[in-house]
């Protein structure tokens, strides 16, 4: 008999911290102390805290180990598994990662950590909980009840009034309502109807879509049959980046498992509703992310955005109403139908209801993916749950929305996120990514940064995009380089406006955010950099100059011996000096010397 | 998949299985597990416990689980159970005959096997 259960995690970034080599040498183990038949090994989505992988989850007691290697697993299953001791090296600390209060230090459970105690678990409920390559988990945790209930007891248009009323709108970006949707492709009168999931998630830093894919695969399949049961479709597609093969191969065994079971397939629930559902891999264009590029890419061509109206609701897949949502955004409609429209627009704000995933990632202590109401704080996300920004250094801003979001300044770091007030502080909810930068993030840098990504992914079908972010690209490049005019700040923002305005797709319309939303908040850094030719933040290598404080350098030597372009000269015991016109700007001088005797100005 | 209640015999099918994960119950049943318990014979006490919960179908109530010494080794194999209420019974020198006699009596029925308790056995 099974007294205890041990999940591994088996997402992506536990699995590439090792956690199929820690599961192999459990099972090894369990069999030499003849455990086997009484602990059994579950392998899960994922926990959300990517850092401190791989992560290990030991029931009933819920001990939470993190950071665990293979060479630990004997001890874990002696004094653990065996003799019911609780290994407290590996347990997750809170005093150590972050700044959990020190008398819960070894919270040795789970939901008792900082970390998830704030968080409020919708869309991934069943991540790091159940098995997802097991149809059984999912439907002990009431998995497809929703869908029972939706073909044996509703009618198509109460399902719509229901996601209506639990004001569930779009998490893959434009945050358009998710019911209004369904409601215009059940208006479109047509004999075939399609249902797509946009699983494109091409936002750099962005993983809660692959998460659930990977761990709770079944609940997208559930949502995708009732949103097809909602407009009258028989037919879905589910459109995966080809980069996520855990997700696809969790995808495709969910699939083949609901087809064994007759939940995809005809007649399903003795109903004469017929669904069934396929894959689509993308190669991983971020513009495959736009509704109509990532409809004419399962078409089979290329993945090109085409003008909107007419809207996929009308004229989609092969010319054939259609609804596309975000594989989040499905997610939260099991949920939705069980729990009722007036539980989750319990959550969140006026606007803006239920949870939202984020992806936090950067200058923070916790990196992973968090699940907060709408409406919960910067603050309460970055210092709270995300344990603050490490080694001292203070928050400076942080990035959502990725490359076609905007930064969020300290200053605004109280106001409450949700679509409305992203839009009015100059960035946007996008799909979630949360990137945290502390003060060595020179801004105009990070502008720069996504601007590169745009003008690489722009798949050049119409000029403002395709010449305009390349013209913006190159002011930038110039004014980091300490060529940089005034004026080249008002070129910034007229070309910007003329981008946004005349472009065909969301690529385009959204690519010169973070350079305005940068102006916006940091526009004295632009100033620096064009007026002083300086970097505040120390990035930008060509304003900066390497030197050595001859009263702390004690000429010991060792900066000269590391320097690749022979820039560094001195006697022994003396203070040395850095040639500037030889210096190369590596850094590998600073990173050297022991007495912090070289800084960059 | 032709109905509901298909659904539901595979939800109280899979109860069992996933309750576990839910954490720790009201009632606990925890068995000295140290080398000491080992060595008297505590590994068929836990089974037959685990074993005689699943059985009688209280895996929502009763979480089975291991300790460390407990500092008695000459009473070994040692059992506690502990009560919604906050009360502790220490049940010492365990079998699983015993453990399936507790189960009965005291885990289903209330009442405390007083015969095998450490008062009995001082």
């Amino acid at each position: 008999m099974i007294r205890s259960h041990v999940l591994i995690c088996g997402g992506t970034g536990c699995t590439s911290s090792g956690s199929v080599a820690l599961r192999d040498k459990l099972a090894e183990e369990l069999k030499a102390k003849g455990l086997e038949e009484e602990i059994k090994i579950v392998m899960t989505g994922c926990f959300g805290l990517c850092a401190l992988g791989p992560i290990m989850i030991v029931y009933p007691e819920g001990t939470f180990y993190s950071c665990v290697k293979v060479d630990d697993i004997p001890e874990i299953v002696e004094e653990h598994l065996l003799k019911g001791r609780i290994v407290d090296r590996l347990v997750y600390n809170d005093a150590a990662h972050g700044k959990g209060g020190e008398e819960e230090a070894a919270a040795a459970s789970l939901s008792e950590t900082q970390f998830y105690k704030k968080q409020k678990r919708v869309a991934l409920r069943n991540c790091g909980v159940i098995n997802p390559e097991n149809i059984e988990e999912y439907i002990a945790m009431d998995g497809y009840f929703a869908l029972a209930k939706v073909v044996q007891e509703m009618t198509p248009e109460e399902v719509i009034q229901t996601v209506l009323d639990s004001g569930l709108r779009g998490r893959g970006g434009g945050g358009f309502p998710t019911g209004r949707k369904w409601q215009f492709a059940r208006a479109s009168v047509s004999d075939k109807k399609y249902v797509v999931c946009n699983a494109d998630e091409g936002d750099p830093g962005a993983f809660m879509d692959r998460s659930v894919l990977e761990g709770d695969p079944h609940a997208l399949i559930e949502a995708m049959a009732i949103a097809a049961y909602a407009i009258g479709a028989d037919e879905g597609w589910v459109y995966v980046r080809a980069e996520y093969p855990i997700a696809v191969r969790r995808l495709n065994i969910a699939i083949e498992d609901a087809r064994k079971a007759g939940i995809l397939g005809k007649n399903i629930f003795g109903s004469d509703f017929n669904f069934d559902l396929h894959i689509r891999l993308g190669a991983g264009a971020f513009v495959c992310g736009e509704e109509t590029a990532l409809l004419t890419s399962i078409e089979g061509n290329r993945g090109e955005p085409r003008p909107r109206p007419p809207f996929p609701a009308v004229k989609g897949l092969w010319g054939k109403p259609t609804i596309i949502n975000n594989v989040e955004t499905y997610a939260n409609i099991p949920q939705i139908i069980l729990k009722g429209a007036e539980w989750f627009s319990a959550m969140g704000t006026e606007k803006s209801k239920g949870t939202k995933v984020f992806a936090l990632g950067g200058k923070i202590t916790n990196t992973g993916l968090v699940e907060v109401p709408m409406g919960t704080t910067l603050r309460e996300i970055v210092e709270d749950i995300g344990g603050g920004v490490p080694n001292g250094k203070k928050f400076k801003a942080a990035q959502t929305g990725g490359p076609s979001g905007g930064c969020i300044p300290a200053s605004l770091i109280d106001v409450p996120i949700d679509y409305d007030n992203l839009i009015a502080i100059g960035s946007m909810m996008g799909s979630g990514g949360l990137i945290v930068m502390d003060e060595d993030t020179c801004m105009v840098d990070l502008a720069k940064f996504f601007l590169e990504f745009t003008v690489d992914e722009s798949c050049g079908k119409c000029a403002p995009c395709r010449i305009g972010t390349v013209r913006m690209l190159e002011i930038l490049n110039k004014i980091c380089d300490g060529n940089g005019e005034m004026e080249d700040l008002d070129k910034l923002e007229e070309l910007a406006n003329y981008i946004k305005a005349g472009s065909l797709c969301g690529l385009g319309q959204t690519a010169p955010n973070p350079v305005l939303s940068t102006l916006r908040y940091f526009r004295e850094e632009y100033v620096a950099h064009i007026k002083d030719k300086k970097c505040p933040a120390g990035v930008c290598k060509k304003l900066l100059n390497y030197v050595i404080d001859a009263d702390k350098c004690k000429g010991c030597t060792l900066c000269s011996r590391v320097c690749p372009a022979g820039a560094i000269s001195g006697k022994v015991k003396e203070p040395h000096v850095i040639d500037t016109a030889k210096c190369i700007k590596c850094g590998a001088c600073m990173e050297k010397c022991k007495f912090g005797a070289i800084s960059k100005k | 998949m032709k109905s509901v209640e298909e659904l539901m015999a595979i939800k109280a099918k899979m109860q069992d299985k996933v309750a576990v994960r839910r954490g720790v119950t009201d009632m606990r049943i925890v068995v000295g597990m140290a080398t000491c318990g080992i060595a008297a014979g505590a590994r068929p006490v836990l089974n037959a416990f685990v074993e005689g919960v699943n059985a009688a179908g209280l895996t929502e109530k009763v979480t089975v689980t291991q300790t460390g010494c407990i500092g008695i080794c000459q009473y070994e194999p040692v059992v506690e159970v502990h009560t919604p209420d906050g009360e502790k019974v220490t049940y010492v020198k365990m079998t699983a005959e015993k453990a399936a006699e507790i189960i009965e009596k005291h885990i289903k029925g209330g009442n405390v096997v007083t015969e095998y308790t450490i008062g009995a056995a001082k």
